[in-house]
Formats: C-alpha cells, sequence, structure tokens
C-alpha cells in the first residue's frame, strides 16, 4: 500500500493542489470587476444623465478584468485534465 | 507493483460508491454521434476524425437552424405592425446596429453583417446550451478560439488595408512623453496579440465555469435525494445568473469585436 501514493499519484497530488491554488487568481478577477462596476455606480449617481452613454464603456472595462481571472482558471483547467 | 494497483482499485471503488459522484465537466466532452455512447473518454479520442458528425456538429447545426427560423420565418411577413418573433428580430438588428455606430463609428456599418452574425451564433449557442441535456458549443475553445482569431485577423486585414503602414501607428502612442513610448509600444504589442487568446478564453471560460456550476449542484442535489431542497433553489438562482451570464457574454464578444474594429478603423484615436 505504501508505493500506491507514489510517482503518477504524487505528480496528481501537486497538479490538484496547484489548480485549487491557481483559482485563488480570480478572487482578484472578482476585486477587479466589483471595483468597476462600483465606480461606475457611484459615478452614475452623481451624474446620471451621462451614466447611460458609458454602460458600454462598463462593460468592456468588465471584460477586461474578467478575462485575466480566466486565465486563471484556465490554467486550474490545464492542470487538472491536460496531463 | 501489485500493491499499487489495489490502492488505485481501491481508490476507484471508493469514487464510485460515494454519493457524491458528480462529473462536471463530463458534459463537455465531444462524441460522436453514431456508434457505441459508452466507450471511454481515450478511445473516444482515437475515433474522432475531422468529417465524424458529433454532438457538437449537431448542435452546431441546431443553432443555425433556430437563427434562421427566427429571422427568415420571423420577418417573412413585413407586417407594418410587427408580430412577435418580428420585433424580437428587428430589436436586435437596431440594437446591434446602434452598437456598432456608437463605438465604431458610422464607416463600421460596412461590417454590420459579420457583427450581427458573430452575436446570434453566440448569443443562440450560449442561450440554447442552457437547456438540459444539451450541449454548449460556445464552452469548446476549438470553437471560440476560431471565431476570436478570425475578428484577429479581419481587423489586422482591414486596419492595414484602410490605413497601409499608419496602422502601425496605435503601437506608438504620440501623446505619451518620449522616453515612454517605447515600453508602451512593448507593452501595446503585447495586448494585441493577447487580445485573440483573451477573447476566445473568455467566452469559453464564462460558459464551461457557470454550466459546470450547475452540474455540480444538480450533483447534490441528486445525493440527496428527494430532500434536496437547498441545492435546488440553488440550481435555480445560478440558472438565473447563468441566462444573464449568457446574453452579457454575447454582448461583450461583440462589443469588443467593435472596439477593435475602431482601433482599426481610426488608429489614430
Amino acid at each position: 500500500m505504501e508505493n500506491a501514493i507514489a510517482g503518477a499519484d504524487l505528480i496528481k497530488m501537486g497538479a490538484l493542489i496547484g489548480a485549487g491554488l491557481a483559482c485563488t487568481g480570480m478572487g482578484g478577477a472578482a476585486i477587479g470587476v466589483g471595483h468597476v462596476v462600483g465606480n461606475f455606480l457611484s459615478g452614475a449617481l452623481r451624474n446620471p444623465a451621462a451614466a447611460g452613454g458609458q454602460t458600454a464603456t462598463m462593460f468592456i472595462g468588465i471584460a477586461f478584468a474578467e478575462a485575466l481571472g480566466i486565465f486563471s482558471f484556465l490554467v486550474a483547467l490545464l492542470l487538472m485534465y491536460a496531463q | 507493483m501489485i500493491a499499487k494497483r489495489e490502492g488505485k482499485q481501491l481508490a476507484q471503488d471508493v469514487v464510485a460508491e460515494s454519493p457524491f459522484n458528480i462529473h462536471p465537466m463530463d458534459q463537455f466532452v465531444v462524441k460522436p454521434l453514431f456508434g457505441d455512447a459508452n466507450v471511454n473518454i481515450n478511445e473516444v479520442m482515437g475515433t474522432l476524425q475531422w468529417y465524424t458528425p458529433t454532438n457538437v456538429t449537431l448542435w452546431l447545426g441546431i443553432v443555425v437552424v433556430c437563427i434562421a427560423l427566427l429571422f427568415v420565418l420571423g420577418t417573412r411577413g413585413r407586417a407594418i405592425v410587427p408580430t412577435r418573433s418580428q420585433s424580437v428580430a428587428e430589436l436586435i438588428y437596431g440594437f446591434i446596429r446602434s452598437m456598432i455606430v456608437d463605438i465604431a463609428g458610422e464607416d463600421g456599418l460596412s461590417y454590420f453583417p459579420y457583427i450581427m452574425t458573430l452575436f446570434l451564433f453566440i448569443l443562440f449557442a450560449n442561450v440554447l446550451g442552457l437547456l438540459p441535456y444539451s450541449f454548449t458549443v460556445t464552452s469548446q475553445i476549438a470553437v471560440t478560439g476560431v471565431l476570436a482569431m478570425a475578428v484577429f485577423l479581419t481587423v489586422t486585414l482591414v486596419g492595414f488595408i484602410k490605413n497601409g503602414g499608419k496602422f502601425l501607428k496605435i503601437f506608438w502612442i504620440s501623446e505619451a512623453p518620449l522616453a515612454l513610448r517605447p515600453i508602451l509600444a512593448l507593452i501595446e504589442i503585447i495586448s494585441y496579440f493577447v487580445r485573440p487568446i483573451s477573447h476566445s478564453i473568455r467566452l469559453a471560460g464564462n460558459m464551461m465555469a457557470g454550466h459546470a456550476v450547475i452540474k455540480v449542484f444538480a450533483g447534490f442535489a441528486g445525493a440527496l435525494g428527494l430532500g434536496a431542497v437547498a441545492p435546488i433553489v440553488a440550481i435555480m438562482a445560478v440558472y438565473g445568473l447563468e441566462l444573464l451570464v449568457v446574453v452579457i457574454q454575447a454582448y461583450v464578444f461583440t462589443i469588443l469585436t467593435c472596439v477593435y474594429l475602431k482601433d482599426a478603423l481610426h488608429p489614430g484615436h
């Protein structure tokens, strides 16, 4: 039974731990998206007339912030499945 | 060696007997439509050829048929007071048109058919993927990668054809101080070539993550049986969120295409 936790299993374990660690990067994306929307909202409440025209800009900002979090999700997926 | 095999067998037995036997990623496996559906994944990979009809091709076809039904049959009447399907089609048309005019300007309208096609394809693929037992075409990086590479190549070609060598100005920001410009140029070049990657992974990653979350909660519900009130409520909540996310992701993909197109048409600003 001792040999059972050797070699390939150890690599698998390391990959799964790494996948979990990589997912912490998505927390950064969450902070980024929250920051974008929060600032948009505080600006929009000060000047509601100008808010409508800037919604598209907000979505572009969200998309750019989110992409980097998705990269870490991708790294996690690669660690889990692409071996 | 024997001990190792026993250990592995034991681990497999434990996994198979566990009530939380959830495989959230199984829904994204590309399978051939015809032939034995229960073969394991490694054998499937060996039998797939470029011409094999798979569940991806099936759902690509369904997406195209649904779009054609909405737009060809829906607008066939050309009524002055639109029917329900005609007004949906007109709403989508007007929405995309105003998006292009707002972001890329009036001369972006010559690319309207391409952007409309992109939006409709992604929107329908995403929404149809939310049906139970369906397959989300846009969760495959192969599919979104082709879409993103097509956008990238189109935008780059349009930029060079419309502006010639001046297109390279988008890397050389003349408003910045001279000392900073080479560093900015390097950053701009990297971010330009990362575009197709982030463009495709954003869509595929969002679709994959959202559907996997629903499947994980569905696995909890399956493990708990009839008393699974909390997981079912959670599935409903996540499903509502997903419905929002799939539409927003189609919107984001299209709007970023418009932004890239703006760079190509007006590289100065």
